[in-house]
């Protein structure tokens, strides 16, 4: 059925478990509409008035559609209760720890996600409004001593694969989105909010962020790109990286 | 004696309906059925306003970045430098779109037209209980729609920020809309003074022997939608004013402290909640979508029984559902924002109500599938657009399941499976039953049908291309095709396998609007030649066939009484196989 459905590739761990739920839903989906579907064809045909000139005043006598209805109750509860819940507590409630993690602040603005880690010391450097520049456009304060092994870039998320990314998400302007499709990601960025979002990628290759909130003309070119890399190709890219920032 | 009275004042109605201007009958008109009739065919022309809007967005959604042709010189070197649409124009042309078609085309067709047309009659009332506060509504309605289209020609055209207008970007968008809040506002008064009426008219004028239970579905889904709009509006009418304050007078609402705009700090006081906005927004948009969906069951209910000649399967709960449906849509809401942020219990709340929202309206389809079952179903034209609502109506509802749970939506969530989920059940959806009345109720506006087979040809057509602008969706929003792309999403990687549905869904939209033709022909047509009918052509059991057609002033020549259920068809031993309500036994 994921396949039928044209499901994107699931290059998260919990890609499996959202698209689990979507396709178990659309099962039932399809069930329902196949079912209903038939019972409407066949009565159409039956009860046309060519073939049943007198309609009948009392119709379905059985109470078989109660029934149907409390199944689709108790379908729906299990749903709910066994897979939906659960899953989405995973999401927003078991975080992993920051030192198991890649930690990244992303930092959206009118139509550009900024990307900001830590470096070695595992600390974010100060950011503040009044530093705000073309060239620094999340205003990091270069002067505070754990900004200097910090790494910003542009539209580029690189990550190792197999270990949980932890993404502390704000925007400085308008309402976006952080999605990246094929890892079941999606978070709004709320003005005034830092949100965080977690998940593990577990295919290496490159991968889109894709804005997913209209957040104005250059919505639809609000594009980055995530690069899942392994442990020691991406500390080989933060180091290129790093240098590079270095030399300008 | 009361009849007498009664009758003598019915008299005088009509009396005094000659003695009224030109103006005072047909434009500022006090009489339901004016106001009706005005209110459907300013509703219709926003319908197709909003729908060619739509018809201009799918030319740059299937050509990226190729000149509109044949139009493309019309919207100026702002909107489109050599009839190439700018990102800009394109977000114009998406927020007025859905702007139009729920707030100034359906709910006024729906509520306005058809509730103020069909409910008086249907109760036996000779009007509306306020006929004045009927008009100020449909005049407010008007100014409202004026306002909105006016914003086009402001300084940076049309609001710009989706029909939801998500704040901080709608605050710091083009004056548009200021325009958009100003219409809001004149749109949401209109639709309380209409509800009060229409819950005072269903309360105190029905006429006698029209018990609670002996209703007919469509006037309880009225009654209940009346509710609805005279609770749930208020909140987004205060958000608006909340709004406007922050665009006009500098006060901080929605915008919280710290806010860079292009690289400048915003010059604001801050300390306000951008999430507060979508809170207001969606607690009406919510009950909205049921205000939307309910009079069209009405209508299909209405429908189904006079064309299958038997009762509604399972009228008591079908009631009860409608009743259950409008409390629970009130709790809801936030549904439409699993993703901005929110913890697991206020998640499992919201989906557990959602979950719970999901039976009554299982009850209700259900009860108007097995309605067919026993039937001597005849397909007429109405009967072919009602029973296109529950198929597609189907689809609307379940595809809104995988939507409904906070994990699943982290996948569909703002992609175009949304767009798909609420086009089926507005567009063949509701948009269907309100064509289905269209069809069914002409006759008793004047006293002629409209033809059977241009009508037929409507259907099919709609029916097919409707699909073929829907369907699509669903599939390119599985793939993560995100909505409300100016480019059609061609950039992304992830979506290329899915964007030759782009081109199929636009010539869809084209033969859709193409099909509309018969309808628009028909209608006009049939006015003046359509074939003459008598006052029941439907062979209906409701008061408002026992009315002349077109009914007067005042509507029922002698004061109806009531004797029985709405839909008794093919009761054994009758004469006919309708007993009309009113008739004595």
């Amino acid at each position: 059925m994921g396949e039928l459905l044209g499901l994107p590739v699931q290059a998260s761990a919990h890609a499996v478990e959202v698209d689990q739920l979507i396709v178990v839903v659309h099962w039932i989906m399809a069930i329902l509409f196949v079912g209903w579907g038939a019972f409407f064809l066949y009565t159409l045909f039956r009860f046309r008035q060519s073939r049943n000139a007198k309609g009948d005043y009392v119709g379905v006598k059985s109470h078989t559609s109660s029934y149907l209805e409390i199944a689709v109750a108790v379908v729906e509860a299990v749903l709910l209760i066994g897979f939906a819940i659960p899953a989405w507590a995973t999401r927003v409630n078991e975080f992993p720890s920051e030192g198991e993690s890649t930690v990244v602040r992303v930092v959206a603005k009118q139509f550009e996600w900024h990307i900001q880690y830590p470096g070695p010391d595992g600390m974010f450097g100060r950011t503040t409004l009044d530093l705000i520049t073309p060239t620094n456009a999340i205003g990091l304060d270069r002067s505070d001593p754990m900004a200097v092994d910090d790494l910003v870039t542009i539209n580029q998320l690189n990550l190792p694969v197999d270990k949980p990314a932890l993404v502390h998400l704000s925007t400085q302007d308008v309402i976006h989105s952080f999605g990246i499709s094929s890892m079941r990601v999606k978070q709004d960025a709320i003005p005034g909010q830092e949100i965080p979002v977690w998940f593990i990628p577990t295919q290496t290759g490159d991968f889109e962020i894709n804005c997913s909130q209209l957040c104005g003309l250059g919505h639809y070119r609000m594009r980055g790109f995530v690069t899942i890399q392994t442990e020691g190709e991406f500390r080989d890219w933060f180091q290129e990286e790093m240098a590079f920032q270095g030399a300008n | 004696m009361d009849n007498v009275t009664t009758v003598g004042h019915a008299h005088a109605h009509a009396d005094h309906e000659h003695e009224l201007p030109f103006w005072q009958r047909y434009v500022f008109s006090q009489d339901h059925k004016v106001i009706g009739i005005q209110y459907a065919i300013t509703a219709l022309l926003f319908l197709l306003l909003g729908f060619t809007l739509m018809m201009i967005m799918r030319w740059q959604l299937a050509y990226p970045s190729q000149p509109i042709p044949f139009i493309g010189g019309l919207f100026g070197d702002a909107n489109a430098p050599g009839g190439i649409m700018l990102p800009e124009f394109y977000n114009q042309l998406g927020a007025m779109h859905g702007t139009i078609m729920v707030f100034l085309g359906v709910v006024p067709l729906a509520v306005g037209g058809f509730g103020n047309f069909v409910v008086p009659l249907q109760i036996g009332a000779p009007d509306m209980a306020f006929p004045r506060l009927n008009m100020a509504s449909y005049w407010v309605y008007f100014v409202g729609g004026v306002v909105m289209l006016a914003s086009f020609f402001a300084p940076g055209g049309a609001a710009n920020s989706g029909w939801t207008s998500y704040v901080p970007l709608a605050v710091i968008a083009t004056q548009g809309q200021t325009w958009w809040l100003i219409g809001m506002t004149c749109l949401i008064t209109s639709s309380l003074l209409g509800a009060i009426n229409f819950i005072v008219t269903m309360v105190q004028l029905r006429a006698p022997g029209l018990t609670w239970m002996r209703l007919p579905f469509f006037v309880w889904t009225q009654l209940v939608t009346a509710f609805l709009l005279l609770l749930a509006f208020p909140p987004l009418e205060a958000a608006a004013f909340l709004q406007l304050m922050d665009r006009l007078v500098g006060t901080s609402f929605f915008l919280p402290s710290g806010l860079v705009v292009s690289g400048q700090a915003l010059e604001v006081s801050g300390g306000g909640s951008a999430l507060l906005w979508q809170h207001l927004f969606w607690f009406l948009a919510h009950p909205e979508v049921y205000v939307l969906i309910l009079p069209a069951m009405g209508i299909v209910a209405e429908i189904i029984a006079n064309n299958t000649r038997k009762p509604l399967w399972g009228y008591r709960p079908m009631v009860y559902s409608v009743i259950f449906l409008g409390f629970m849509s009130f709790i809801v809401w936030a549904h439409h924002m699993f993703l901005t942020g929110m913890g697991t219990y206020i998640s499992a709340f919201f989906q557990t109500t959602t979950m719970i929202i999901s039976i009554p309206s299982v009850i209700i389809l259900s009860a108007l599938f097995i309605s067919l079952y026993g039937g001597s179903i005849r397909f007429t034209t109405p009967m072919l657009f009602a029973l296109g609502f529950l198929p597609m109506f189907g689809i609307g509802g379940l595809t809104g399941l995988p939507l409904a749970f906070a994990a699943s939506d982290i996948h569909l969530h703002d992609t175009l499976y949304v767009i798909g989920h609420f086009h089926y059940v507005v567009a063949p959806g509701t948009i269907f039953a309100l064509f289905a009345g269209i069809y069914y109720w002409f006759p008793k506006a004047t006293g002629r049908k409209m033809n059977e087979l241009l009508g037929k040809i409507h259907f099919w057509g709609s029916f097919i291309f409707m699909n073929g602008v829907f369907w699509p969706m669903l599939i390119q929003g599985l793939a993560g095709m995100n909505r409300r792309m100016y480019d059609g999403g061609i950039q992304y990687q992830h979506v290329q396998d899915v964007l030759q549905w782009n081109s199929v869904m636009s010539w869809s939209a084209w033969g859709l609007g193409l099909f509309q033709i018969f309808f628009i022909i028909n209608f006009f047509r049939s006015i003046r030649n359509g074939e003459k009918t008598n006052n029941n052509p439907w062979e209906a059991t409701t008061l408002e066939w026992q009315a002349p057609s077109p009914p007067p002033h005042g509507n029922f020549l002698s004061p109806p009484e009531v004797h029985r259920g709405p839909y008794e068809y093919s009761v054994p031993g009758a004469a006919t196989d309708f007993t009309p309500q009113g008739q004595r036994s």
